[in-house]
């Protein structure tokens, strides 16, 4: 286990409300690690909808995923947190000190004051098509993610999907396996045009093979696949002897480990004091679209509210004792130093 | 108002009022069906509310948008009488309206 980082506070979820919950720890004075399941910020915003227009962020009539992303990176910037993307927190503990112990799944160790569970509807994780026995053949034959490429060197590799996904690791995958079938339900793929005319080119060379069809079963034994059985769109079925095949469905949203902390939970949300917004453990704090109380509004707006209550009570876990005088940004020279404009 | 029926998997039935201009993964949340999980909350970004429409009501609900048709790569078990359900906007037309629920999202 590597040393761990001490900071003040580990951000989980670098979402909208993630990000902005930097701005206002920042203003406090209150370092943040911020670490999220995806490789780069935005939370459901670059994920689900990066170019779909949100017409309720005040004062930006609209605004797309992505650039309300990018706004909120500019704003944070001032308080460079630490960002620790394709990290997925899997432990939090309370240490008889009073700090946190967090670690995530790449074996990054964090020390904090508090937490704030910033995870929007949870963590980001690959959609496992509800092939009947598929569990069977996870991580042996079955993968849903490629952590390293030469695993499936030499074997009968069936991608399946038709997004970029599919058919980068179509192209990444093709000199390297034995044989290479790409199965999609269309002629047709929501990829990139190059990556789509790359593999036709392979295709015509007799390298790979692309077939039309959709996945009903799976053969093998011991959780070594021999072939998946396809329901073609004429409605024959037939099989594709593959050894290792990779879903490529998008994602979905799970809970995931936070559920393992012993939280009070309210149907996978997290219930929160409205003044502070924290946990029933003291010192965790959940804000944005995870938490829940009374009058709950899963709006983004919400999230940034929820946001500046909590910092005020984090500054108190980091300085007991201490009065916190409250201050504008337009009129606090010592905002405006923090904030770099000064 | 239009009834809506969705039909589990396991062949229970329910039966739901619809406002018109509603959508039918919006009726769907709101009624706290089964089976609907709207992900995305109805940006036809995550293809979580796949539903099977009824063969004698396909021509009414229309056929798919091509946005549509993009995000069916990402569902499962995708037939002739698949749809989003938050890109069937339900009008006075679609009163009696049956759908199925995938035993499955994902």
């Amino acid at each position: 286990m590597s040393e761990a980082i001490t900071t003040d506070a580990v951000i989980i979820g670098a979402g909208p409300c993630g990000l902005f919950a930097v701005f206002e720890l920042g203003l406090l004075d209150i370092k943040c690690h911020v670490v999220d399941i995806l490789d780069r910020p935005g939370g459901q915003c670059a994920e689900l909808y990066p170019e779909k227009p949100i017409y309720d962020i005040p004062a930006l009539p609209v605004v797309t995923g992505a650039e309300l992303t990018s706004r909120l990176m500019e704003q944070i910037k001032p308080f460079n947190p630490q960002f620790h993307f394709n990290h997925m927190v899997t432990g939090c503990r309370k240490l008889d000190d009073g700090d946190f112990e967090v670690t995530t799944d790449g074996g990054t160790v964090f020390r904090s004051k508090v937490v704030v569970i910033a995870a929007g509807g949870g963590s980001f994780q690959p959609k496992k098509p509800p092939i009947p026995g598929i569990d069977a053949y996870e991580n042996t034959s079955v993968f849903y993610s490629v952590k390293k490429m030469e695993t499936l060197r030499g074997k009968d590799v069936l991608i399946v999907g038709g997004g970029d996904s599919a058919l980068d690791w179509t192209l990444n995958l093709q000199p390297l396996a034995k044989s290479l079938t790409l199965l999609h339900r269309r002629d047709d793929f929501r990829a990139a045009p190059d990556s789509v005319k790359k593999m036709r080119e392979l295709v015509a060379d007799g390298k790979m093979s692309f077939k039309l069809g959709q996945v009903t079963g799976l053969k093998g034994d011991n959780g070594i696949l021999s072939a998946a059985t396809v329901k073609g769109n004429d409605g024959a079925s037939f099989d594709i002897a593959t050894n290792a095949m990779l879903p490529f469905f998008g994602l979905t949203m799970k809970l995931g480990p936070v559920a393992d902390w012993g939280l009070n939970l309210n149907e996978n949300l997290i219930p929160v004091d409205t003044e502070k917004f924290e946990t029933s453990t003291p010192g965790i704090f959940a804000i944005g679209d995870i938490n829940t109380y009374p009058g709950k509004l899963k709006l983004i707006l919400s999230g940034f509210h929820e946001a500046a209550l909590m910092a005020q009570k984090v500054f108190k876990y980091k300085n007991p004792g201490e009065r916190l005088l409250f201050q504008y940004t337009t009129s606090s020279s010592s905002l405006q130093k923090k904030l770099g404009v000064n | 108002m239009a009834k809506i029926t969705f039909i589990q998997h396991n062949g229970t039935e329910q039966t739901v009022d619809g406002l018109p201009g509603m959508s039918v993964m919006e009726t769907a949340v709101k009624n706290m069906v089964p089976g609907i999980d709207a992900d995305c909350g109805g940006a036809c970004a995550c293809a979580t509310c796949h539903v099977y429409v009824e063969p004698e009501w396909q021509g009414k609900t229309g056929a798919r948008n091509p946005m549509e048709e993009d995000m069916l790569d990402f569902a499962f078990d995708v037939r002739d009488n698949s749809r989003l359900s938050c890109q069937i906007k339900i009008s006075d037309g679609l009163d009696g309206l049956r759908v199925k629920v995938p035993e499955k999202q994902f």
